[in-house]
C-alpha cells in the first residue's frame, strides 16, 4: 500500500531565450538552491536526486553525471530520467513513486534545458525514425500544422479560436515573473503574424527557452515537519501510444490523455472534473493543442470543449482557469516544461502564485505531453 | 574582481550513422524500388494493416507475418504548406520553402504515412482529397523513392 506524498518546495529560474551568464550546470544549481530555500531545508535532508533533460539538444550525454556537484547528487542516490517532452512529468511521477514506495522520505527532482546551445530541429529530428520519417520530417510545427487541418475539419475549430488561446496564455504570462515570453498581444496580432506552416503562425507556437525547475517531494511525516502547506499527490498516471507519427487515427484526439485523466480522476475520487478541479496547468505545445487536449480531460461532452472556452470558463477569472502561469506558450525549456506544469499546480495549491494566484485552489490538475502522444497526468490536492 | 564577460564556445559535429533497416523495412524497400509497390503487414488478431510495416502489432502484441499490398492511392487526412525554412539535418542545408507536407491513409492501410505533397498553394488543398505517389525514375530502396504525393481527381 503506498504512502501519502506531498510537494513541499518549488524552485525555478527566470526563463529566457538565452542565459549567456550561466552554463548548463550553473543554471541547474540556481533552481536547486531556490527549491531548497522555498522548502527551508538544506541538501543534507534530501535522500535522492532525480534529474533529466533532452540530451540531444545540447549534445552532452551523461548529463546527470555532469550535474552531480550542482544537483546535490554527489554521494547520494539518484538517476537520470529522460522521456522527451514529458521528461518533467516523468521526473515528478518517479519522485512520487520513490517516496510513496516507502524507500525514500525526501526526493529532489530537477528538469532543465539550455535550448539555445544546440540546434532545436536537429534535436527533434533525432527522435524520428531514421528510415521512415527523417527525410520528410517538417519539424514540430509541420507535424502540428498537418494535425491542425485535420482537427479543424473534424471539430469545427478555426484560426480565431486558436489565436484566442495564444492571447490568453501570453496575457497570463505577464503576471508570471518567471515566464520567458511576456507579450501584450491581441487576436489581430496573432492572425497577422508570420505563417510557419498553415494554419500555425509564429504567435501560435511555443518558444524555445532556457531554464530549470526543481521540486521537493516528501513523505507525510517529513512533509508535515517541513511546511504547513503541502501539495498532496492524489493521482499520477501515464499512458503511451504507438511511435510512428501516422499510427493514431487523429493526433489531436489525444487518446492517451483521455485514458490517463480518466484513471487519475478515479484514483483521486473525482467524478465531475469541471466542478471539482480549481485550476489546470496543461501542456500545450501550440495554441491549437490547448483546445484539443482540454477536450480529452472529460470536462464536457467529447468534441464540445469549444463551448466552454467560448464562454470564458478557462480564462483567468473563469470557473476553471487553464494555464494561469502562461503555459508552454510562454515558457518552454523542454526538460523542465512538463515539470513546470506540476510545479505551477503546486504553487497554486500552496498559495504562492503572487499575481497569477487563482483564489481558493484546493484541487489542481497538471498534464505532461511528449512525442509520440505520451500523456502524464498528476492531480494535487490541499488535503488527502 | 572585475566582471568577466560571458563567453560562448562554438562546436560543430558531423555525425555519420548506418542503421540496420530490419527485416520488414528491407522487404518493403526492395518492393518499392523494384516494382513500385507499397506493402503493409497485417495483424491476424485486429486485422490492421500497418505502414510502415513492422514485425509486431503494438496493440495486440502479436507477430505480423502476413504481407499485403496497399495503395498506391490514398486519402489526404491532414496537410499543410511549410513556409519556415529550417536546417535539414540530413543535408546540412536549409530546405527550400514553400513545400507541401501531409498525412495520407493509403487505401487498405489502417495507419497514416507522412510525406511531401506536390501542391504548394494552400487554397488548393483540402482534407479528404485523393492523392497518389509520384515515384522517382531512379530508385534506391528508401522512402525517397517516392518523391511526393500528387492530388488526383
Amino acid at each position: 500500500m503506498e504512502r501519502k506524498v506531498a510537494i513541499v518546495g518549488v524552485g525555478q529560474t527566470h526563463h529566457k531565450a538565452r542565459r549567456e551568464d550561466v552554463n548548463m550546470m550553473e543554471m541547474v544549481h540556481e533552481a536547486v538552491l531556490r527549491c531548497l530555500e522555498d522548502a527551508e531545508i538544506t541538501i543534507d535532508q534530501v535522500d535522492a536526486v532525480l534529474i533529466g533533460n533532452m540530451e540531444h539538444f545540447e549534445g552532452v550525454n551523461l548529463s546527470d553525471m555532469w550535474a552531480v556537484d550542482f544537483s546535490g547528487a554527489l554521494g547520494r542516490f539518484g538517476m537520470k530520467i529522460t522521456t522527451g517532452g514529458s521528461t518533467g512529468t516523468t521526473l515528478s511521477i518517479a519522485s512520487y513513486y520513490h517516496v510513496a514506495s516507502g524507500l525514500f522520505d525526501t526526493v529532489l527532482c530537477i528538469g532543465w534545458q539550455k535550448q539555445s546551445e544546440g540546434d532545436t530541429t536537429a534535436g527533434l529530428v533525432s527522435a524520428t525514425d531514421p528510415i521512415w520519417e527523417r527525410a520528410s520530417f517538417a519539424g514540430a510545427f509541420g507535424t502540428f500544422a498537418a494535425a491542425a487541418t485535420q482537427f479543424m475539419k473534424e471539430y469545427g475549430v478555426s484560426e480565431e479560436h486558436a489565436a484566442k488561446i495564444a492571447v490568453k496564455n501570453r496575457q497570463n504570462g505577464r503576471r508570471n515573473p518567471y515566464a520567458h515570453l511576456q507579450l501584450d498581444i491581441s487576436v489581430e496580432d496573432v492572425l497577422k503574424s508570420r505563417v510557419l506552416a498553415y494554419p500555425i503562425r509564429m504567435l501560435d507556437m511555443c518558444p524555445a527557452s532556457e531554464g530549470a525547475c526543481a521540486m521537493l517531494f516528501a513523505s507525510e511525516e517529513k512533509a508535515k515537519k517541513i511546511t504547513g502547506r503541502p501539495a498532496w499527490v492524489a493521482a499520477a498516471e501515464t499512458r503511451h501510444d504507438s511511435p510512428f507519427i501516422g499510427d493514431v487515427p487523429m493526433f489531436m484526439d489525444l487518446r492517451t490523455l483521455r485514458a490517463a485523466s480518466s484513471a487519475a480522476y478515479k484514483k483521486a475520487g473525482i467524478t465531475n472534473p469541471l466542478k471539482e478541479l480549481d485550476v489546470i496547468e496543461l501542456y500545450e505545445p501550440v495554441s491549437w493543442a490547448e483546445i484539443a487536449f482540454l477536450d480529452a480531460l472529460w470536462l464536457t461532452e467529447k468534441g464540445k470543449i469549444r463551448d466552454l472556452i467560448d464562454k470564458g470558463v478557462t480564462n483567468m477569472d473563469g470557473e476553471l482557469p487553464v494555464n494561469p502561469s502562461g503555459g508552454v506558450l510562454c515558457t518552454n525549456p523542454i526538460g523542465a516544461t512538463a515539470m513546470l506544469r506540476v510545479a505551477e499546480a503546486a504553487i497554486q495549491i500552496r498559495g504562492k502564485g503572487g499575481a497569477r494566484q487563482i483564489p481558493n485552489v484546493r484541487t489542481a490538475l497538471a498534464t505532461g505531453y511528449g512525442g509520440n502522444w505520451w500523456s502524464d497526468v498528476m492531480i494535487l490536492k490541499d488535503r488527502l | 574582481m572585475a566582471e568577466t564577460k560571458p563567453r560562448r564556445i562554438s562546436y560543430r559535429a558531423v555525425l555519420p550513422f548506418r542503421y540496420s533497416a530490419g527485416r520488414a523495412a528491407s522487404r518493403f524497400f526492395a518492393e518499392l524500388r523494384d516494382n513500385k509497390r507499397i506493402l503493409a503487414t497485417r495483424c491476424p488478431k485486429c486485422t490492421k494493416a500497418y505502414v510502415p510495416p513492422r514485425p509486431v502489432c503494438g496493440e495486440c502484441f502479436e507477430p505480423l507475418k502476413e504481407w499485403i499490398e496497399v495503395g498506391p492511392e490514398g486519402t489526404l487526412v491532414g496537410y499543410t504548406v511549410v513556409h519556415f525554412p529550417f536546417l535539414d539535418p540530413l543535408t546540412g542545408r536549409e530546405r527550400p520553402v514553400p513545400y507541401g507536407y501531409g498525412f495520407i491513409v493509403l487505401d487498405g492501410a489502417a495507419t497514416k504515412i507522412q510525406h511531401f505533397i506536390e501542391e504548394t498553394d494552400i487554397t488548393k488543398l483540402r482534407a479528404g482529397m485523393r492523392v497518389k505517389p509520384v515515384f522517382r525514375e531512379k530508385r534506391q530502396g528508401n522512402f525517397g523513392d517516392i518523391e511526393s504525393f500528387r492530388v488526383v481527381g
